[in-house]
């Protein structure tokens, strides 16, 4: 988020929620996003192909179809130029390359965006006169954003609308994704991606490479690495020998689970450290217990990099125990046993960390963003959002106040372009994914959590009443959902939450996992898989019949 | 004094116990005496929520006027004389108090809330006797909703409609309303419906905001009184909203999720899986030992520490049973030394053998910081790849 929680909630005067399903996946958000609404007045425009719950308080709901989110931004954009409601200082002061989003723009009146979308030409009049006319304003989105081959065109869209109408770096506007787990900020901030260090300092930079060549006192490699989707179709072709998947369950999370089944048969020697035995772990060779985060010390970074304490307050069930215990075990058995040898002499090269804070000492060390966020500090109250350069520096609530970290922020204009599998005779529906708000991701905890499982016990997928009718499918009767990539079966629940020709399943239990039909297909960008669209058959399955 | 938008505020100064006092304007008797640190008890107040001024525990003397004002609605005026410790004020706190036990149950003893409720507190301070029986009382079904989260008793209920205002203002949802009038006023949920019904996101805000113990925690029920608890502040570990909370620890167990006020993301609010969707750390599933296919164990170890019990067959995958055959496929539940060596010596070899690009790794949005950072120091610096990624984009 380029803005913080409470800004949003406090000093919007209008919010514009896109691809974000709030009040189920980040309620506590949801909740002051209604409250802004409601009680302050701040206008609300939801835009989701479903009827989210969020657009009963909307005051203006744009039901746009999956995969049209550049098309329905570069419409309310087109209004918004033709109109001159652009924020012309702004654009004159702060960016650049507006000539090139106006040309691209031009191509999206009303009328051709609503084609595409399906939200009426009204309608993305009425959006962009409400964004224009309550400045400054917060935009907000999530995965149904993302989790498309055109993802990124789709980021740049929601960029692209709020410089346009200058609601950057100001307290109630800015381009507010909301990161999905508790700790993904951190994960990406702590350098758990393929072409970057903490901090986001880059594989590719030489300079950075001898930096941490010098701290930990080892060759760093200059390749950047594999993402998650090209490790398993590395691993499939034996590329790829060792996985070490810590926390996480491809098994049910990934796309195309078929295809992640055969990778994961096919690799060579796969480690699992996990809480619970995972659908992952049936293909381990090895499975690590590892502590639950109310059995360990360390941080998490939230949604508006907030840097927060976490404590143990139990001890771990029998031998389990801590991730970072784990893999210190494993760096230094392979250290003794030769396999790798980092100088002894570089600052950093050991693994003799006593407690998390040691080890946030290495992180503020190594990692300009996270330089002053120590222990002693968050101990004692301190709030800080990154980036925080030094020890006395208070943190920063507003990214690119008066200044884009680039300097000029930078229109990037992009066109529609449809997703990569589209409903045909074959597969005459379209499905989308998601999540419910009694659940969590791959479910591991949720479903094992007994009054959250009382609540929502099983797998439902949304059908439309006319396509429900239409394949002789009954409500709560059993379903069967095709793809070209695989099937499930699960409990129908029909409803206009969706729309005729739509579909909609969740990923939270692991024998109906909407991904056994997700079309592994990426952004070519930024290797996000399209979990949004793929298409999709639909039968009734008799009653007596199981999965 | 300057606000967040910028506006202008007067300030006034009016005598609070015979203390100067000075408070914007606009502010109530309650708020200007609690900056100044003077203590007026309230029990429908709460400052999270807006005033309705209906339980009149929070009466204060206003000189020049007649009658006692609330004040928790009443607003500041300048050079207003305030006794909040009149003879009257207390007088009228002690009966309104007399009032509400004449139907509450006297059940302190056996009271989840005992120890950490508002009334039993103001009834403690103001040394209200039990009233003689006599007169109608309540008798309503203890715990009639069968949603798993929240327990509903009505009994308790002393109508300050903090949970009503919690559900209107603070979650938006509009649950609860209060049913009837007079004697016959009663909580209900929607047109008097189960909670899940009613549209309930069983968020639990309405039990963090009851005084009282007419609203509690299903899953503590019998185990987390604030006596017998530990709190450890902490933050969830579902979203990445980040809401503080705390863990409400008793003999190793966590029995119990509650807020922190000074939260600065949530506040009081939590959501039904930061609040209730905390047991399963404790589920039976846990995994308690490494786990090691047969065939990477020397066949002698297996045979000699299967028998001495230091490791075992397990249960994993599909509810194996101990007695079937071992096989080179069957997980060992072994110790530690033994899967680490496992595991540090086959990455030794194949880093030999084939070179870092044999290795990939999936770090964790679930797991620490810390952790998450030394994950990418084992990625790089001990394999030597940069092949670490993890579920960011899924």
């Amino acid at each position: 988020m380029t803005n913080s929680i409470q800004d949003i909630a406090e000093d919007s005067r209008c919010i514009f929620v896109i691809g974000s399903n709030t009040t189920e996946q980040h309620p506590v958000i949801g909740i002051k996003i209604r409250r802004a609404q409601r009680h302050r007045g701040a206008p609300l425009i939801v835009a989701d192909p479903r009827r989210i719950d969020l657009a009963e308080h909307a005051d203006l709901f744009l039901r746009h179809r999956p995969g049209t989110d550049t098309a329905l931004l570069n419409g309310l954009m087109n209004v918004i130029i033709r109109e001159g409601w652009a924020d012309q200082d702004f654009i004159d002061s702060r960016t650049e390359g507006f000539a090139d989003l106006q040309e691209v723009v031009d191509r999206y009146p009303p009328e051709v965006a609503s084609d595409i979308t399906g939200v009426s030409a009204a309608d993305i009049e009425a959006a962009a006169r409400l964004l224009a006319e309550n400045r400054p304003g917060a935009l907000i989105y999530a995965m149904g954003i993302t989790q498309h081959t055109s993802g990124v065109s789709n980021v740049m869209s929601c960029a692209n609308l709020q410089m346009l109408l200058g609601n950057m770096g100001v307290p109630g506007g800015g381009v507010n994704p909301l990161r999905g787990q508790n700790n993904v900020q951190g994960a990406c901030d702590m350098g758990g991606l393929p072409d970057v260090y903490s901090g986001y300092q880059k594989v590719a930079d030489a300079a950075v490479r001898e930096k941490f060549t010098a701290a930990w006192g080892a060759p760093m490699p200059d390749r950047a690495g594999l993402t998650v989707t090209e490790m398993l179709s590395a691993a499939e072709a034996g590329r790829v020998r060792c996985l070490y998947v810590i926390g996480e369950n491809p098994m049910v999370s990934d796309p195309d689970l078929n295809h992640v089944r055969r990778s994961l048969e096919e690799t060579e020697f796969l480690v699992v450290q996990d809480l619970f035995f995972t659908e992952t772990c049936r293909f381990a060779d090895v499975v690590f217990p590892a502590a639950a985060a109310a059995e360990k010390d360390g941080t998490f970074t939230n949604t508006e990099r907030r840097i927060q304490r976490v404590r143990r307050a139990v001890e771990p069930p029998g031998e389990a125990r801590s991730d970072a215990w784990i893999v210190t075990q494993l760096a230094e058995r392979m250290i003794a046993m030769g396999a790798a040898a980092p100088d002894a002499d570089a600052p950093y090269s050991s693994w003799d960390h006593a407690s998390a804070a040691e080890v946030m000492g290495e992180v503020n060390a190594l990692t300009p963003s996270y330089a002053g966020v120590t222990y002693p500090r968050l101990e004692a109250g301190a709030e800080l959002q990154w980036p925080v350069p030094d020890a006395e520096h208070p943190g920063t609530p507003i990214l690119h106040v008066g200044r884009f970290s680039r300097g000029l922020g930078r229109f990037a204009a992009a066109d529609h372009m449809p997703p990569d599998e589209l409903p045909d005779d074959e597969y005459p529906l379209m499905l989308t994914t998601g999540r419910v708000i009694y659940h969590w991701h791959g479910g591991g905890a949720t479903r094992r959590a007994r009054g959250l499982k009382a609540v929502y016990p099983e797998a439902l997928v949304e059908i439309h009443p006319k396509d429900a009718a239409a394949a002789a499918i009954a409500a709560d009767g059993l379903m069967r959902v095709t793809s070209r990539r695989g099937e499930i079966v699960a409990k129908a629940l029909v409803t206009d939450r969706v729309v005729p020709g739509l579909v909609f399943a969740t990923f939270h239990f692991p024998e109906s996992a909407a991904n056994f039909l997700t079309n592994p297909a990426l952004d070519p960008q930024a290797k996000i898989p399209e979990f949004k669209v793929c298409a999709v058959r639909v039968e009734p399955v008799p009653e007596g019949e199981s999965a | 004094m300057t606000t967040n938008s910028g506006v202008e505020t007067m300030n006034v100064t009016l005598t609070v116990n015979g203390r100067r006092v000075v408070a914007p304007e606009g502010s109530t008797i309650l708020e200007a005496a609690r900056s100044a640190g003077i203590r007026i008890p309230t029990l429908c107040h709460h400052p999270d929520l807006s005033n309705v001024g209906s339980c009149r525990i929070c009466v204060v003397s206003v000189d020049g006027t007649s009658g006692l004002q609330t004040a928790c609605t009443a607003p500041v005026q300048a050079g207003m004389q305030i006794d909040t410790e009149s003879e009257a004020a207390r007088a009228t706190r002690r009966f309104v108090l007399e009032m509400l036990l004449t139907d509450h149950p006297n059940e302190c003893m056996i009271c989840e809330v005992n120890g950490d409720c508002e009334l039993q507190e103001l009834v403690y301070e103001y040394e209200v006797p039990w009233p003689e029986p006599g007169g109608a009382r309540h008798a309503f079904a203890v715990d009639p909703d069968p949603n798993p989260f929240i327990v509903i008793d009505r009994n308790k209920c002393i109508l300050c409609t903090r949970c009503v205002r919690a559900c209107a203002e603070i979650q938006n949802r509009d649950v609860w309303g209060i049913a009837h009038r007079g004697f016959e006023s009663r909580l209900v949920a929607g047109a008097d419906e189960f909670l899940l019904d009613a549209r309930c996101e069983s968020c639990g805000q309405c039990v963090a905001y009851c005084p009282v113990g007419a609203l509690y925690d299903k899953m503590s029920l019998g185990r987390a009184r604030v006596n017998k608890v530990t709190r450890v502040p902490t933050t969830c570990s579902y979203c990445g909203v980040g809401c503080s909370l705390d863990l409400n620890v008793r003999d190793g167990e966590v029995v119990r999720v509650t807020g922190i006020p000074e939260a600065p993301v949530n506040g009081m609010a939590l959501c039904v899986k930061g609040r209730y969707g905390y047991d399963y750390v404790h589920h039976p599933d846990r995994l308690t030992a490494p786990l090691v296919r047969a065939a990477l164990l020397s066949a002698e170890h297996l045979d000699a520490r299967l028998a001495n019990g230091e490791w075992q067959v397990t249960a994993v995958p599909d509810d194996r049973s101990p007695d079937e055959e071992i096989t080179p496929d069957t997980f060992i539940a072994t110790d530690w030394a033994t899967a680490l060596d496992v595991v540090a010596g086959r990455f030794a070899d194949e880093k030999e053998a084939h070179g870092a690009d044999a290795f990939a790794v999936f770090a964790s949005a679930k797991c620490t910081n810390e952790e998450n950072f030394l994950f990418g120091k084992f990625a790089r610096q001990i394999l030597g790849t940069n092949s670490i990624d993890h579920c960011a984009r899924l």
